[in-house]
């Protein structure tokens, strides 16, 4: 029997998946915007939480969006195989097969949400359960291929983590956790928009109706101008909540006015080239937005409590 | 005349040593993430129930 090196397109024998193999399940680059907008949530809630437990609970968050990971390239592995951006994605390259990735999902959303239950509270692992509901059906199986709107209606699914590190601090939904959720909401759209703009090729490619293959460039262009304009001027809501002071408002008002800004850029760019150029900042752009904001929110609750403590 | 292809071939015994160095290590890994998930639960206990834990009767 010979062993042949070149097992591309082959499909996947058992034993073969390499830990690598499962960690890429995990989505990690996404896993690290569900942590750091999970630990935003936690840590301008009004009260504390043990740092054990507050640990306990990021793991859990972090492991539970992994597994709705897992889930969406299990279901996802036909689309995968087809756009270059993911075409190296453990089960296209027949490293993982769907099953184990199934398995695997499944295994790990159970494990996190009732980890995070017992830890915290249920509220928080109700967030958590739903939030992988969310993301796994409603987006991945029902949404992505079915509507232009899946990134908005699905853009919820990465919301949540905000509303989840809230809740686990203090085991209620409230309109402060929920000001956060708008935020993360409203980003969502323009964020995946300017990606889609420049790789729009792979997704009409995999039959994926994204807003430029269905509703074209120009309207695009348009919607997220006017999703740009609307999270510019919802971040301030937690300043009306009390959530955040002179601080969050200066950033909040200055890393809005840059997102019009490279949206307004996107809107008039002449050519086809100018416009993935302006579509490809924005999208670079929108990244650096929410970690800068929450930064600011942060510092914020920082230097309330120290002049709490203080005082 | 046939094109003469080189497929590369690894030897069995090669390729059989790669496999079992796979499987070794997502073994360690797996049963790394069990001995963290029961190191979790024992600490998790201690938190929750604080110093009350040791003060009970035997």
């Amino acid at each position: 029997m010979t062993y042949f090196d070149d097992s591309k397109g082959m499909p996947a024998m058992a034993g073969e998946a390499r830990v690598e193999d499962y960690l890429a399940l995990l989505k990690p680059r996404v896993m690290s915007l569900v942590v750091f907008t999970a630990l935003v949530g936690m840590l301008v809630a009004p009260m504390g939480i043990n740092p054990i437990l507050g640990l306990i609970a990021i793991v859990c968050i972090a492991i539970g969006g992994g597994a709705s990971g897992a889930l969406n390239m299990w279901y996802d592995a036909d689309i995968d195989a087809i756009m270059s951006r993911t075409q190296n994605r453990p089960i296209p390259s027949g490293r993982v097969t769907k099953g184990e990735a199934l398995a695997y999902g499944l295994t790990l959303s159970a494990f996190s949400v009732s980890l995070l239950g017992l830890a915290t509270n249920w509220v928080a692992g109700g967030l958590l359960s739903f939030t992988i509901f969310f993301y796994a059906v409603i987006y991945t199986i029902w949404l992505k291929r079915s509507t232009p709107q899946n990134i908005v209606i699905g853009g919820a699914a990465g919301a949540f983590p905000t509303m989840i590190g809230w809740a686990a601090v203090t085991g209620t939904i409230t309109w402060e956790s929920l000001s956060l959720f708008l935020i993360v909401f409203l980003w969502t759209p323009p964020h995946f928009w300017a990606l889609a703009l420049y790789k729009q090729g792979d997704y009409a490619a995999a039959s994926i109706p994204m807003m430029p293959n269905v509703a074209g460039e120009t309207s695009t262009k348009r919607q997220i101008f006017i999703y740009s304009v609307i999270l510019a001027i919802s971040a301030f809501v937690p300043i009306y909540l009390g959530l955040g002071g002179w601080i969050y408002g200066l950033v909040a008002a200055a890393t809005g006015a840059g997102f019009v800004y490279l949206a307004v850029r996107l809107l008039r760019a002449p050519t086809n080239v100018d416009m993935r150029k302006a579509a490809r900042r924005l999208f670079t752009y929108s990244l650096s937005y929410l970690f800068v904001l929450f930064l600011g929110l942060l510092a914020d609750s920082f230097v309330d409590r120290v002049g709490g403590f203080l005082a | 005349m046939s094109e003469n292809k080189t497929v590369p071939v690894v030897d069995q015994a090669a390729a059989d040593a790669a496999l079992q160095r796979v499987r070794r290590r997502r073994s360690i890994a797996l049963a790394g993430a069990l001995a963290l998930f029961a190191i979790t639960f024992y600490v998790l206990t201690i938190v929750k129930m604080g110093p009350a834990l040791f003060d009970r009767g035997l």
